[in-house]
This record gives C-alpha cells, structure tokens and sequence, in this order.
C-alpha cells in the first residue's frame, strides 16, 4: 500500500539532511510562505472557473458494468486500528451509527440497517486519484441531499464535514484523524451518495466499510472512508488544522476538481 | 570558392539590423520559457507520485503499464527497471532509482529535475497549476495576437512553394549540414521552421492542455467528449506525458539550433527585436 507522502512528513524525515546540506535554490524558494500564498491563486481560480463551466447538477461520466476495473485499488487506510473501530467490525457494524448533527434542525443518528432501507442511487464512476491512477467501480447508497433534507439544514450552514474513524497519521495531539469536507453544491449534487455498497456487495473494510462518501467530481481524497459523523457548519477554520480536510491540511488543495 | 565567396560578401554587402520579432511575440516567448519550465519540473515531481502510465479510462498497480520506472530489490539494494511495453532496461541512477543525499533512492524521475526536488505532490501540484494557468492566458493573448496583427499570416504560414518536394529536401539538406539561410533569405523563417513552430503552437501545446484538462474529474463532467477524443483518463496522462517529451525535443533542437545559427544575433532578436542581416550594398533597407 502506497501512502502519499507529505511535505510534513518529508520534513520530519529529513531536517537533519536539509539543514546540514542546504537547500538548493530552488527549494529555499517553493518554501517561502510568500510564494506559497501567490500559488494559491491558482486554487481560486481553478474552483471559479469550474463551476461556472460545468453547471451545478451536471453529472459525473457513468460507465457501464464492463468497463469496471479487474482490482480496485484501495488506498490511504486499509483497516483502521482503533478499539472502537475494531469492535464495530467484530459485531458486523450491527452497533455501527452515523451520527448527522451540527447547525442542522434535526438530529439524528442512523444504524446501517436504517441507512440501506433508504432509496439508493448506483452509478458507475472512476476514482481519479491525485497520485495519478484510476480505478472505475459501481457504488450504491444514500443520496446525501436526501438526508439532509431528512435533518433539514439551518440556514447558517455552509459545508458538510465528515469525521471518519481511522487515524492515519499517529500523532500526540489527535490532528491525524481523517476527515473531509465539501460545499453544499456538491452535497446536493445528485452523484454525492452515502455507498454502503461497491460491485454489488456490502463495502469491505479495505473500501471504506460500513460507509464511505462519494464525491464524483472530484479527486479521491475527497471520497473519505469509515465514517462516523457528519456535521453542518458554517466555516473550516475551526476544525483540526482549518483547511477543511486531513490532506488539504498538509498542503493538497480543499478543491480537488482537478 | 569559399574565400571568394567571403571576399564577395565583404565587398558586395552591408550589414543591417531589421526588425524581427514584436514585442508581444517576445514577452510572450520568455514568459513561455519560464512556464514550461517550471510546468516540466513539477509535472515531473507529479509523475512521481505515481511513476507508471495506462492506456484506457482506468489504470493503477494491478493494471498492465504501458511504462513504469520500477525500484527492484537486487542483492542486497536497489535498481531502477524501466518498462517500456514488455522491454525493461536497467536505468539505475537515473529512472527508478537514483541518489538522494547518497542513498538510492526508489524515485521515478531523479530530484535534480523535479520541483520541488525532494518528494512533495501537494506542491508540485500548486506550482503546476498556477503556472499553467499563466501559461494559458500567455498562450491566448499570444493566439488572439498572432491572427488579428497576422502574425500566423505573415511569419508562419509558408507559400505554396515552399512546401514543394524540392525545396524541403533542399532545406533538410542545409539544416542538417548547418549552412542556414543568408541575406534576403534571413528575413524569413525557412519552411522547417515555419512547420515547426506551426505545429508545436498548433498541435503539441494545445493537445498538451487539452490532455492535461482530462485528466481533472471536474473538467470532465463539463467536456465528457475530451474523454472519448483521448480514449480515457490514463490515455489522456500517457498523451500529456509524450506529447511534454516531444515538447523536449523541440526545445532541444530549438535551443540547438540557436546557438549553430548565430547565438548572439538570435539572442538579441528575441530580447530586443533586432536581427542582423547581410544585404546587397545597392538594395534600399528598410529597417
């Protein structure tokens, strides 16, 4: 399994090397905070752009159920060490519960049983990821918009973030907890589903069990595995690192349409 | 008969500088440098994330490569396989594995020609697309430029004669014994050069853009037909990737035949406009 490696984690591993060798030039230059705010520019405008091209229902390419790949590669986690997960996972995530609060009317907590009863969507999509491979698959599940509808949004609500329950990078003070957000164009676009299902079976661990988000529009750092609880808020500064997702706090971008 | 030749030209001939490249076709030009520079950097610094390329919409490890720069264990270290199709070759030092800070390293491209040098996609992706993003604005003010002040017109679409057989075989001959056009005929760019940048500006680039758009799962939702044209996302990232190392080879043989043709003169064209040519004494310059 091949992790994508952070700047951050690059630099624990090798500040000795650096500050005894010297950066180049080069370097010296990519990690002036200056010229890291001009580049995001770019971030802006690639999101501006975007949507006003692609229109806010267009939907994702879907392909057919020849076209799906031979192996899914899974990526990031692959089975999340924590107790809590672990006994979820010997109980077949019978105690499972998706916990959807925040600045919503109505909270509410969800079992898995629940979840599946609801009217499901399936498409056939390819996960793009940002190292480069693509992998096509059919998911099913919950259409994200209709539970929100179903919790009913306050009007202060802005993003939906999703808490997960694996801890991919062990750290003292819990910042490596995985989680995702995205806005309430993409919550509400019909192809953004809660997948219980891939290939027609329940989603293995490997994959995200017992539910994992797809975003198809979007890179698969955005599809977060293992969840727990969705919240509604107004603004991502508050949480863990403020840039609204465990990757876009180690550098990558929050808007991941390209 | 060279002397002779040389003797002419002092005698019969005088120097004069005419102008050769505007202004826009200049600022255009560096700004160009410097973006794909940096846009061949980082991509390959984004390459390296994942050093292997597909044909077809889907493509990861368990999928056949088309090409992959490999780490494989030998004794007891490292060597760096490249795969091309079912061909590998042993690149150790360069593809696959190459050295950082004087160990081998498992890394597709070597860190002395990837931005940022040291392992980094999260940056490598925000250099790689604030400079495409200057690299087409540049490419559409240069484009708007070169068809309403007729540019395309004037400089780089070649006469009917000139893409005879004859004169191609004739032009082939010269370049490839160094002998470049001189006098009258140094005003104009040759037929291989007017093909060339015809087909860098109107081929390559654009097909570099276009392939580089399909591989953004946002883009495609908007031009699902890009997909079909390139024959899939991973056949789109192996086009990105051939069509940059034809972009290479151009700007190697560009920059090669820069420095054959006269260094200082053409570097003086392309910064202030000004190009030097031998003209008959008699002829009225304008310049």
């Amino acid at each position: 399994m091949s992790r994508i490696i952070t700047r951050r984690r690059f630099l624990i591993g090798s500040t000795l090397t650096a500050s005894t060798l010297g950066l180049s030039g080069c370097d010296a230059l990519v990690e002036s905070p200056k010229v890291q705010s001009i580049l995001k520019i770019a971030e802006g405008l690639t999101m501006k752009t975007q949507r006003a091209l692609i229109g806010d229902d267009t939907l994702a390419r879907e392909y057919s159920l020849a076209d799906i790949s031979p192996s899914f590669r899974a990526n990031g986690t692959s089975m999340p060490d924590g107790a809590q997960y672990q006994d979820l996972l010997s109980r077949q995530f019978s105690t499972w519960q998706l916990e959807v609060g925040g600045l919503v009317e109505r909270p509410a907590k969800l079992s898995l049983a629940a979840l599946k009863a609801m009217p499901a969507r399936t498409q056939i999509t390819r996960h793009d990821c940002v190292e480069g491979w693509s992998a096509i698959g059919q998911w099913s599940g919950v259409p994200l918009g209709a539970l929100l509808n179903q919790v009913g949004l306050k009007p202060e609500a802005r993003y939906i973030v999703f808490h997960c329950a694996d801890e991919y990078e062990k750290t003292l003070d819990g910042s490596g907890w995985y989680y995702e957000s995205i806005d309430l164009v993409d919550a509400f676009h019909p192809q953004t589903i809660l997948a219980h299902s891939m290939n027609g079976h329940d989603l293995e661990v490997a994959h995200g069990a017992p539910l994992r988000l797809r975003v198809e529009r979007q890179l698969g750092y955005k599809q977060a595995k293992y969840l727990m609880r969705i919240e509604a808020v107004s603004d991502l500064s508050t949480l863990y690192g403020g840039n609204g997702g465990f990757w876009e706090d180690r550098g990558y971008e929050w808007y991941a349409g390209i | 008969m060279e002397i002779m030749e040389a003797l002419n030209h002092r005698i019969g001939s005088k120097r004069v500088l005419i102008r050769r490249h505007s202004l826009t076709v200049r600022l255009s030009h560096w700004l160009n440098v410097l973006c794909m520079t940096v846009l061949l950097f980082s991509g390959l610094q984004i390459f390296n994330a994942h050093p292997a390329l597909y044909w077809g919409q889907y493509g990861a490890d368990n999928d056949p490569s088309v090409l992959s720069l490999e780490a494989a264990e030998e004794g007891d270290g490292i060597k760096g396989v490249t795969r091309i199709g079912g061909l590998s070759f042993d690149t150790t030092g360069v593809l696959g594995v190459s050295n950082v800070d004087g160990e081998a390293t498992a890394r597709g491209f070597p860190s002395w020609i990837t931005l940022p040098s040291y392992q980094d996609l999260a940056t490598g992706r925000r250099w790689h697309f604030f400079f495409a993003w200057l690299f087409v604005i540049n490419g559409l003010i240069y484009m708007a430029y070169g068809f309403i002040a007729r540019h395309f017109r004037r400089d780089l679409l070649p006469a009917r004669d000139e893409l005879s057989p004859g004169n191609l075989r004739h032009e082939i001959v010269d370049h490839a014994r160094l002998r470049f056009p001189k006098g009258e005929k140094a005003r104009r760019y040759n037929a291989l050069q007017k093909l060339t940048y015809l087909l860098v500006i109107f081929i390559l680039l654009p097909v570099m853009i276009a392939t580089g758009l399909t591989m953004s799962p946002g883009f495609d939702a908007f031009a699902p037909w890009l997909l079909d044209i390139f024959g899939g996302r991973q056949s789109a990232r192996t086009l990105h990737f051939i069509t940059a190392s034809a972009l290479v080879a151009f700007v190697v043989v560009h920059v090669a035949m820069v420095i054959v043709s006269g260094l200082f003169n053409n570097m003086r064209s392309m910064i202030t406009g000004r190009y030097a040519i031998d003209v008959d004494d008699r002829t009225e310059v304008k310049p």
